[in-house]
């Protein structure tokens, strides 16, 4: 004889609420993170007990409170020339996250319009932006980053401009891709035929139906400009010192690792919670804007 | 009888690709009249959805091109037009339904939004007129609560709604002229009769002209007036539907009857065309039917029929009618 199986519709909904529960906090807690983290950035010379350039050759190397020799006067230690390490994290995420932001923001719009354009019209078009784009996959950024430097002068709009000056293309390449692929859904044969114009198709068409992909990118660019930054500022292309970014502190604790590695370690922990916070946030946005998976 | 609206003259759509040259539609002419059904019939890669796509003047550029003939619309000939002004008859004047409701609707946007856009696009009016016009579209196919299913997103929605809510969109502008590429394939049995009988619904409603593409011979006795069939990128015969089943004339014609299956005759294996229909790259010369046609004479393979009407509106390309 069968068993029959009895289902407990309680338990099933308790389970449901759980997922629910659980999705909301996917939500819930990175946004937190982020929200502190640039309400810190805005709050910066009111929340850091130091200002970030203040040196004190009695107090350097200091480890943080919790570590026998460390003081709550200085809550995450000093560096190697007596700075505060909390004060320079905390500004620091003035300048990380303001780079990140602008940056993202450029290259993500250059690379989406680029790559619809290039996909959606194909023939010369496409293989004149393709090209371009190859071009720029094909220089190595960090020494056109250094060139910038060099001829600009180091600081913060040309970090800016050295990663969004190649940054586009990888966005362009991706996005040419799906709009190539949508180019042939029937949906945009039916826009086509109640007579939507081609600006038509690629905006309202297109370029909806590429927003997953595009925020996944943009959720994995936070930490690769946040990196690519620390990269030109310890080969002196970044942002100038005394200045802190985290970037750069990651770089200046990168010799005494070992011994004090506060230095290193608070503005790394900084640079993971937003990239964490960046792909956590991205995921949830990503099921909320598909449509199939929205009422589920 | 109602006024011709869609005149198709010789119309040639060739495809020019690194093979060589593909004549898809190799001078094609039909007529098609206000509120009536005109039926385009014939095996897959004849032509039939080319030959829509050239109406519309959507072929896939460059390597598809309209290279002869006329397409007139209410005494405009659409090939003349330039492309913004081609732009304003999709749509509003002329209007097509495509083969798999699965995927001609954007899944981003609610049903309501897909129909308005076409609405606004044509007809710049207000949010709650566009609105009104919206539910009177889905209303037009039969949709039932449309102020819930215009709101609802495309996967939310049946196969059979689906393929009502592409109508919805096809007809919310009121076309003169509205096209069906196979819109009941992806259907299943019963949906397909009733999509057709709405859409006969809709014809007698709004008077509006369809030209009807499709391979099932069931379909087209039901839904047409007027059938072209067509092989290798011509239409070798024309006729009223009930001519076309009474007396077809043309041997590929009645080889195709011949091929349907049939209830009412119990019997034997069913009938099939022996062979493929030609290449379209490589035509051969004479009669394109000639190489599986079981009628043929030596005149068949050297020089190519030309039509010759026998009976009123009955238009034939063989050797053998005289």
């Amino acid at each position: 004889m069968a068993t029959t199986k009895v289902i407990d519709w309680d338990k099933v909904k308790s389970g449901t609420r759980q997922k629910r529960i659980f999705s909301n906090l996917t939500f819930i807690i990175p946004s937190a993170v982020l929200l502190f983290l640039i309400l810190t950035a805005i709050f910066a010379p009111l929340l850091a007990p130091y200002p970030y350039d203040q040196i004190s050759m009695p107090d350097r190397l200091m480890p943080p409170f919790f570590i026998s020799g460390g003081t709550t006067a200085h809550l995450l230690g000093t560096d190697n020339i007596g700075r505060d390490v909390l004060s320079r994290v905390i500004y620091g995420a003035q300048i990380s996250l303001s780079i990140s932001l602008i940056v993202i923001a450029i290259t993500s719009s250059i690379g989406t319009v680029v790559g619809i354009i290039s996909g959606y019209t194909g023939g010369r078009t496409d293989a004149f932006l393709m090209r371009v784009t190859d071009i720029s996959l094909a220089f190595p950024p960090i020494l056109v980053a250094l060139l910038l430097a060099a001829t600009l002068g180091p600081g913060y709009w040309t970090v800016v401009l050295a990663i969004s000056l190649l940054g586009w293309a990888p966005y362009a390449r991706l996005i040419r891709g799906e709009a190539l692929k949508l180019r042939e859904a029937d949906f945009v044969a039916q826009a086509r035929i109640i007579g939507a114009s081609p600006m038509r198709i690629m905006v309202r068409h297109i370029f909806p139906n590429i927003i997953n992909p595009l925020i996944i990118m943009v959720t994995l660019s936070v930490g690769m400009v946040i990196l690519t930054e620390a990269i030109l500022s310890y080969l002196g292309a970044g942002i100038p010192p005394p200045a802190a970014s985290w970037g750069n502190m990651v770089n200046d604790g990168r010799n005494l690792i070992d011994s004090a590695w506060w230095i290193s370690f608070f503005p790394g922990l900084a640079i993971g919670f937003v990239v964490m916070a960046g792909n956590f946030l991205g995921d949830w946005l990503r099921d909320k804007l598909d449509p199939k998976l929205r009422q589920i | 009888m109602n006024k011709v609206l869609l005149r198709v003259e010789g119309l040639r759509t060739f495809f020019f690709t690194r093979k060589g040259v593909v004549k898809a539609v190799d001078g094609v002419s039909f007529y098609v009249r206000e509120g009536e059904t005109f039926g385009l019939v014939g095996e897959s890669a004849c032509g039939k959805t080319v030959t829509a796509l050239s109406i519309l003047r959507l072929l896939p550029e460059p390597a598809g091109q309209i290279v002869g003939g006329k397409i007139i619309l209410d005494g405009t000939n659409l090939l003349e037009l330039h492309k913004n002004e081609m732009r304003k008859y999709r749509g509003k004047v002329i209007s097509m339904i495509l083969q798999d409701p699965m995927t001609s609707l954007n899944p981003v946007y609610t049903v309501g939004d897909q129909i308005a856009e076409s609405v606004r696009l044509h007809q710049g009016l207000h949010d709650e007129k566009v609105e009104e016009e919206v539910i009177s579209a889905l209303r037009l196919l039969k949709i039932p609560s449309p102020e819930v299913i215009m709101r609802d997103y495309p996967f939310q929605l049946s196969g059979g709604m689906r393929q009502r809510a592409v109508g919805a969109i096809a007809m919310s502008c009121h076309p003169r002229l509205l096209i069906a590429d196979e819109p009941t394939t992806a259907l299943d049995a019963t949906i397909q009769a009733q999509y057709i009988a709405l859409f006969k619904d809709i014809q007698k409603k709004t008077n509006v002209a369809i030209m009807f593409i499709t391979h099932d011979f069931g379909v087209v006795a039901n839904m047409c007036h007027r059938v072209g069939v067509m092989y290798a990128g011509k239409i070798i015969e024309t006729a009223t539907t009930r001519e076309i089943f009474k007396a077809p004339k043309h041997p590929y014609t009645s080889a195709l009857m011949n091929s349907v299956p049939r209830l009412d005759q119990k019997g034997e294996r069913l009938y099939s065309i022996k062979g493929q229909p030609p290449s379209l790259r490589d035509l051969p010369p004479g009669c394109r039917f000639f190489p599986r046609c079981p009628v043929a004479e030596d005149i068949c393979h050297q020089q190519e029929p030309s039509e010759v009407e026998i009976s009123q509106g009955h238009f034939v390309s063989c050797w053998r009618v005289k």
